[in-house]
């Protein structure tokens, strides 16, 4: 490790002012971003909130109609064949190719570096020994999911960007590939990833930017962001007989409720004491003789920031 | 900047070269798939048979004629016409000897009236005419005739004029034009509509080299190709290669360049399969008609003939088959190599001008 530039490394990545449209639809509308060197960032957004398109162009797959890029401190226009060599890219969608096997397919990546890991070690770390000589249309998803990540980071990458890395995987397969991911974040590289999954923001990244129409909407630490509801739990339930109603007042006025929405299912309460909260409730309830249809209670999550911020949420967005 | 870890990686021989890397990764997923072995190899071949079965040379035909059961008079006819090996004779009655020249099955109906022979033939059809003679023959050699001058056959059957020895040149044609169309065409869009072109344009990976293991594969396996139609060609049916190897070559390598800068431009742009089969479909179509496959081009009107020329295919069947057949060397064959040179020029530029890589 040289000391000297540990002073003032340039950051992993920088955004500034990023713009991009399509024939009808401003899929990135001035995003700003900074991520420093041994980070886990992720981009959280539903569906079509323009995070694919972001990162694209920060891979140099896809150029923007206006906005500055800076990886590692290089630009795509000056220095590609240099970035090439240090950045580690998942595409969202890739179908490596399905008659080459596992360790052709490997050996086809690192062909493409000067430098990286060895054939063997990435084939270990991304747990697919035992499928070495299977063809890659034999696998499964989960699979093939960690043979893209085997092949992104053969290179051995300064900066791996990662998109959507466990849509539609099963959960086992899910949690194995948040191993995989864990342990590459602890050899203090940089990643950055996309997902519309706030679980998987949660469990691997340091910061995450909330992505929507094009913009950053909300950006911190997941704690940060959780923290920003003012309210640590969700309370969320149902009056059995849907046509009497409570209002907005009277929850509001319960003790420790910081929030009140109305959803589909019934109501929702943002809270910051739990133990009061739930007990205050019930006590409502009770002197107005109405009767629950169901009360479910979770810790406050990035999605409930997400529905905080826009409304909507994140799943079906 | 971070120091890399694995000094021992670094310097890198040939086998781990991601050129080689590409090339093999092509040759492992064209011998993975059976169906893509049979068209380059079992699909000429299995037409070379079928049209060597249908166009071999045959021995001459049997004429069948037929002798009308009148009286004894007949079988003694029957039994003189018999004894010329090339004639089949059946006696029948009036009626079914009158009925099978109408259909055909005999070109000759024999009668006797006393002492007169009678013929009955369509003196269009030219083995009823054929079978006239040679009845006769047999009927006064029978009846007593001498030849008065002794004579003697040989027969002949020249190599390089059976239609045989013309198609050949042009399934070798056909071969190189689907190898370089099919192979890169099919091949590059099923990448680019499967992201793995963009999965690869992300690595270091120089596009040059994804292009050249394209180009260089089909070479090589173009070698293979046309060594086996040729070699199957030359042992089974005795079709001569009167041409050098060297010029026969040049001519192979030329035409798989011209049609694989011609599969490249047709894949350049798109991103379906179904589109890229419709554009390669409706490259190769006109030049299978058109181009001197099975039947000489020179059967299409005097006007189109500059067009038919200027076709990749023609040039290439045209040079193949002066090669072969006639043994015409490369500087005699400008006009075909020129053709094929400007299509390789041209369709390489634009296709790696307007290429798509993501």
């Amino acid at each position: 490790m040289p000391t000297t530039a540990a002073a003032a490394p340039p950051p992993a990545l920088l955004v500034r002012n990023l713009h991009k449209q399509y024939e009808d639809v401003q899929a990135v509308n001035g995003l700003d971003l900074v991520v420093s060197p041994g980070e886990c960032f992720g981009l959280l957004g539903p569906n079509g909130a323009g995070k694919t398109t972001t990162i694209e162009i920060c891979e140099g797959l896809l150029a923007a109609d206006s906005g500055d890029v800076e990886i590692l401190g290089l630009r795509w226009d000056r220095d590609e064949r240099r970035l090439r060599e240090r950045l580690g890219i998942q595409l969202q969608e890739t179908q490596l190719a399905e008659k080459l096997t596992v360790e052709e397919t490997v050996r086809l990546f690192r062909s493409f570096y000067a430098n990286g890991r060895t054939i063997d070690e990435v084939i270990t770390l991304v747990q697919l020994d035992e499928k070495r000589a299977a063809r890659v249309g034999k696998l499964s998803g989960g699979q093939k999911q960690r043979l893209a990540l085997a092949c992104a980071i053969v290179g051995d990458p300064d900066l791996l960007f990662l998109d959507e890395p466990t849509t539609g995987l099963d959960p086992q397969s899910r949690r194995q590939l948040w191993d995989l991911i864990t342990d590459f974040k602890a050899l203090g590289r940089t990643i950055i990833l996309t997902t519309h999954y706030m679980d998987e923001a949660e469990m691997l990244c340091d910061r995450v930017a909330i992505v929507d129409h094009g913009k950053v909407i909300a950006l911190g630490t997941p704690q940060e962001l959780i923290g920003s509801l003012g309210a640590e739990h969700v309370v969320e339930f149902a009056l059995a007989d849907p046509t009497q109603t409570l209002d907005d007042a009277t929850l509001s006025a319960i003790d420790g409720v910081q929030a009140v929405r109305r959803v589909a299912s019934g109501y929702e309460l943002q809270v910051s004491a739990l133990h009061r909260a739930v007990p205050a409730l019930l006590a409502v309830l009770t002197q107005r003789q109405l009767e629950l249809a169901q009360l479910t209670t979770h810790s406050a999550t990035l999605e409930d920031v997400f529905v905080s911020l826009t409304g909507r949420q994140l799943r079906n967005a | 900047m971070r120091e890399r870890q694995n000094p021992s990686n670094a310097p890198r021989g040939l086998f781990s070269s991601s050129l080689w890397q590409l090339i093999t990764v092509r040759f492992k997923e064209y011998t993975r798939e059976p169906e893509a072995l049979f068209w380059s190899f079992g699909f000429p071949i299995l037409l070379a048979i079928g049209l060597g079965i249908a166009f071999r040379s045959k021995p001459a035909d049997i004429v069948h004629v037929a002798v009308v059961r009148t009286d004894s008079s007949a079988s003694s006819l029957a039994a003189a016409i018999r004894r010329d090996p090339g004639l089949a004779v059946e006696e029948l009655s009036a009626d079914s000897a009158a009925a099978a020249l109408r259909t055909g099955r005999v070109a000759l109906v024999v009668s006797a009236s006393g002492s007169q022979v009678r013929y009955q033939y369509d003196d269009t059809r030219p083995d009823a005419r054929t079978a006239r003679l040679m009845v006769n023959d047999a009927v006064q050699n029978g009846a007593g005739r001498s030849d008065i001058r002794p004579v003697a056959d040989s027969h002949v059957s020249e190599r390089g004029s059976r239609y045989i020895d013309f198609v050949i040149p042009g399934l070798l044609g056909m071969t190189i034009m689907g190898g370089g169309i099919w192979g890169l065409g099919y091949s590059i869009v099923d990448q680019r509509r499967k992201n793995l072109l963009k999965r690869l344009v992300a690595t270091p990976m120089p596009r040059s080299q994804y292009l050249a293991s394209y180009v260089i594969s089909r070479l090589v396996m173009l070698a293979v190709e046309a060594g086996v139609l040729l070699g199957f060609a030359v042992f089974l049916f005795g079709v001569p290669m009167r041409g050098s190897f060297l010029s026969m070559a040049v001519i192979i390598v030329v035409s798989a360049l011209a049609f694989g800068g011609l599969g490249l431009l047709i894949a350049s742009r798109s991103k379906t399969i179904e589109g890229v089969s419709g554009m390669m479909n409706l490259a190769m179509l006109p030049m299978w008609v058109l181009s001197g496959v099975f039947f000489s081009s020179e059967n299409f009107p005097h006007v189109i003939q500059p067009f038919i020329k200027a076709l990749p295919l023609t040039a290439a069947n045209d040079a193949l088959r002066a090669n072969m057949l006639r043994g015409v060397e490369l500087s005699a064959l400008w006009p075909q190599m020129g053709v094929l040179a400007a299509w390789m020029i041209i369709c390489f530029t634009i296709a790696l001008r307007i290429f798509r890589w993501r």
